[in-house]
C-alpha cells in the first residue's frame, strides 16, 4: 500500500520537500548537540528538563487520544466513526514516533539508550514508559495497516485484529498514566506531586488530540476527495468540549489545593508561572495566553450552534490545541523545576538550536503522518470510486 | 519445501524476533552467576553498615573554612569549573540557611546568626534514595555493603531523571565537555574525568575509603565534618547525634538523608 505515497500532486510534493527541509535543519542542529552536548540548549543544573520532555509529554497525550475514536466505533458500534478511525490510529503512530525522537533528543548519551533494556529496572517508571509506548506504537501500526488493507480489498478485517483493538483501549490509557507517573511520584517537586496528575493528563489528552484530529480531518476534506464525515467531526467536537471542561476543572482543583492549604511550596510554582516571582516573569505571558485561549475555545465549543459552523469549530480547535500545547508541552515541566530544590529561581528558555531540533522532530512526525494519511486517503478514494 | 517471498519474509521476521528475544532472556537469567574479578580488598579499607556524616557548622567560621573543603573535593575528583552558571558541576558547595532548609525557613523573626549562617551541602547518601528509585539503568545505585549512593558514569544514559528526583539538588549533569576549555585546571590522574552527557555527584570518596582514608572533605574540615557508621551505636557520628541537637534536610520526604547538621553556637544549643 505504501506505493500510494509515491504519487501525488505538485502540492503534495512541495509539502513533502518542505517537511524534509525542516527535518534536515533539525538533523544538522542535532548533529551539533550530539557533538557538543546538551549545553547548546537552555537547560541548566536547576531546570534539567525543558522543551524536549515537554513535547514528549504532550505528544503521548495526542497518541493516547486515538482511543476516543476507537471506543465509540468498536465498543459502541458508532458507525459514523468508521471512516475517520484510521486517521486517529495513524495520528497515534506518528505521535508515538515523535515521542521516541524527543526522548532520544533529550538523552545525554543517546547511544547508550539500549541500557534501559539491557538492565531492565521494573522499579523505574521510565522502563515501563518504554515498554508501553513501543507496545502502543506496534498495536496501532498493526491495527491501522491491517484494517486499511482489508478495506482496500473490500473484505472484513481478519478476526485476530479484534482482540488487538480491544487491547489498544486500556493500552492507550496506560501510556498516559505511566507518563504522568514519571512526574507524580517524585518527592520534593510540589507542582508535580499530585494524585490528579494522571487524570489531568488524560483529560487534556482527550481534548487536545481530538482537536488536532478535527483540524486534520477538515484539511483532508479540503485537499482530497475523501470526506471523513461531517457528523463524525461534530461528534469529535462534542468529545473535545467535554474533555476540555474536565481538564480545566482538574486544573482548578490544583489551584484550590495549593492556595487554600496556603502551603508555600505548593503555591510557589503557580506564583512563578502566572504572576512571576522575585522579578522573574519569563513564563507569565505564555501561561496567560494559554489561559485566555482555553477560555475562548470553551466559550465557543460550549454552544452547539457555534460548534456546528466548521470554520468556527476549526478556530476553537486551534485555540484549544495551542492552549494545551503551552500548558502541557512547556509550563508543566518548567513549573516542576522553578523554584528549584533550594527555593531559588533559575529561569529557562529554549535556545535557537533547541527550537530547530524541536521543529525537526515535528517535521519528521508530520512527514510520517502525511505518508500514512496519503495511503489511507488513496484507499478511501478508491473505495469511493468503486461505490459510485 | 517451497515458499514464496512473502512466506520467507514472514518466517525470517519471526525467527529474528525469537532469536533476539531468547538471547536476551538467557542473558538476563544467567546474570548474577558471574562475578566481576576483583583484587583482594585492602585490609586497611574502611567499612561500615551505613556511612553517614555529621556536619558541625559552628566549626566553620570563615569563608576559607568552607572553600578548603570544596576545593579539596573538586580538585581530587576532577570536577570541572565552567564559566556559564547553567553548566555548573558541583559535588559539595556552600549555601545559606534559607536555601538549605527551605521548608522551615519561612520565619522572618528567627535568630539572626542562624539566618546568616552558611552550610556545606553535598549528597545525603539517603537510605531511601529517590534518585536510585527512578534511574532506568541502575547507573545510580545504593551500594549493598555500606549504603553509599553510587554513580556509574559509564552506564548513565543522561536522562536526568535522578536530577528531577533528588530533593537536595545534589546532582550535576555534564552539559558541556568537562575535558575541554581548561575546565579541569590540574587533572588528578588517579581519578577518572567524565564525558559529556552523564550525571555525576559526591560518592563519599569511595576510592579513598577503599585504601583506609577518610573522605577528603572530612579530612580538610578541621573536625567540622565527621564521617562514620550510622548503624554503629559506638561510632563517633552516633555519639555526636546522641549528644547534640541535629537537623537533616527535608526529613519529611522520607528519603532518610544521611547528613546530620549541628548548628551549635548559643548557650541553649
Amino acid at each position: 500500500m505504501l506505493e500510494k505515497a509515491l504519487s501525488g500532486s505538485n502540492r503534495y510534493w512541495v509539502w513533502i520537500f518542505f517537511l524534509l527541509a525542516v527535518a534536515g535543519m533539525g538533523c544538522l542542529a542535532y548533529w551539533k548537540q550530539l557533538n557538543e552536548g546538551l549545553g547548546i540548549t537552555g537547560l541548566s543544573r536547576d531546570v534539567s528538563w525543558g522543551l524536549y520532555i515537554g513535547q514528549f509529554t504532550f505528544l503521548v497525550g495526542v497518541a493516547a487520544s486515538a482511543v476516543m475514536l476507537v471506543i465509540p466505533y468498536y465498543l459502541h458500534d458508532f458507525k459514523k466513526f468508521g471512516k475517520i478511525v484510521i486517521l486517529g490510529e495513524f495520528l497515534a503512530v506518528s505521535a508515538v514516533i515523535m515521542c521516541v525522537l524527543f526522548i532520544m533528543a533529550d538523552m545525554g548519551q543517546p547511544m547508550r539508550v539500549a541500557n534501559i533494556l539491557l538492565h531492565p529496572t521494573p522499579g523505574s517508571i521510565v522502563f515501563w514508559d518504554v515498554v508501553v509506548l513501543n507496545g502502543y506504537l506496534l498495536l496501532n501500526l498493526i491495527i491501522g495497516w491491517t484494517t486499511l488493507g482489508a478495506d482496500r480489498k473490500g473484505v472484513r478485517p481478519p478476526d485476530w485484529v479484534k482482540p488487538l483493538i480491544y487491547l489498544s483501549i486500556p493500552w492507550a490509557v496506560s501510556i498516559h498514566t505511566v507518563t504522568a507517573f514519571l512526574y507524580a511520584g517524585i518527592p520534593g517537586r510540589h507542582f508535580w506531586l499530585t494524585a490528579v496528575m494522571a487524570a489531568r493528563f488524560l483529560a487534556s489528552a482527550f481534548a487536545g488530540g481530538p482537536a488536532l484530529l478535527i483540524i486534520l480531518a477538515l484539511l483532508v476534506r479540503k485537499f482530497s476527495k475523501f470526506d471523513p464525515g461531517t457528523e463524525a467531526i461534530q461528534a469529535i467536537g462534542k468529545i473535545v468540549t467535554y474533555a476540555m471542561f474536565a481538564n480545566v476543572f482538574l486544573l482548578g482543583l490544583e489551584f484550590f489545593t495549593a492556595f487554600y492549604s496556603n502551603i508555600p511550596g505548593h503555591m510557589h510554582p503557580f506564583h512563578y508561572l502566572y504572576v512571576g516571582m522575585d522579578g522573574y516573569t519569563k513564563m507569565v505571558p505564555l501561561m496567560w495566553l494559554s489561559s485566555i485561549l482555553a477560555v475562548v475555545s470553551l466559550a465557543i465549543l460550549v454552544f452547539p450552534h457555534l460548534r456546528r459552523n466548521e470554520s468556527i469549530l476549526a478556530f476553537a480547535c486551534i485555540a484549544l490545541f495551542s492552549s494545551l500545547w503551552i500548558d502541557k508541552g512547556f509550563g508543566l515541566i518548567i513549573g516542576g523545576f522553578v523554584p528549584n530544590m533550594f527555593e531559588g529561581i533559575t529561569e529557562y528558555w529554549p535556545t535557537m538550536l533547541e527550537t530547530l531540533i524541536t521543529a525537526g522532530v515535528w517535521a519528521i512526525g508530520f512527514l510520517i503522518l502525511t505518508v500514512l494519511y496519503k495511503v489511507a486517503i488513496a484507499v478511501r478514494e478508491e473505495d469511493a470510486a468503486v461505490e459510485h | 519445501m517451497s515458499m514464496n517471498r512473502r512466506q520467507f519474509l514472514k518466517l525470517a521476521t519471526v525467527s529474528t524476533i525469537l532469536g533476539a528475544g531468547s538471547a536476551t532472556a538467557i542473558n538476563s537469567l544467567s546474570r548474577g552467576n558471574l562475578e566481576a574479578s576483583q583484587v583482594s580488598p585492602d585490609p586497611k579499607a574502611l567499612k561500615a553498615k551505613r556511612w553517614g556524616f555529621v556536619v558541625d557548622v559552628s566549626k566553620l567560621t570563615t569563608d576559607e573554612d568552607y572553600q578548603k573543603c570544596i576545593d579539596a573535593c573538586h580538585n581530587i575528583h576532577n570536577v570541572p569549573s565552567h564559566k556559564e552558571p547553567r553548566h555548573e558541576v558541583k559535588w559539595i558547595w556552600k549555601d545559606t540557611y534559607e536555601h538549605t532548609f527551605p521548608n522551615v525557613a519561612e520565619d522572618k523573626i528567627m535568630n539572626r546568626e542562624l539566618q546568616e549562617k552558611n552550610f556545606l551541602l553535598f549528597c545525603n547518601h539517603c537510605a531511601n534514595p529517590a534518585c536510585v528509585r527512578v534511574c532506568p539503568t541502575q547507573a545510580t545505585f545504593k551500594r549493598k555493603s555500606d549504603g553509599l549512593v553510587m554513580q556509574d558514569m559509564h552506564r548513565c544514559i543522561g536522562c536526568r531523571f535522578c536530577m528531577a528526583a533528588c530533593p537536595f539538588g545534589a546532582r550535576s549533569f555534564n552539559y558541556v565537555d568537562p575535558r575541554k576549555d581548561n575546565a579541569i585546571k590540574v587533572e588528578n590522574k588517579e581519578f577518572p574525568t567524565r564525558m559529556i552527557g552523564v550525571v555525576e555527584k559526591c560518592t563519599a570518596c569511595y576510592e579513598r575509603l577503599a585504601i583506609g582514608e577518610q573522605p577528603k572533605c572530612a579530612e580538610e574540615s578541621n573536625g567540622a565534618i565527621v564521617f562514620g557508621d550510622l548503624e554503629d551505636p559506638n561510632s563517633e557520628v552516633r555519639k555526636l547525634i546522641a549528644e547534640k541537637y541535629t537537623i537533616r534536610r527535608k526529613p519529611e520526604l522520607g528519603t532518610q538523608p544521611g547528613i546530620y547538621y549541628v548548628i551549635g553556637g548559643g548557650e541553649h544549643a
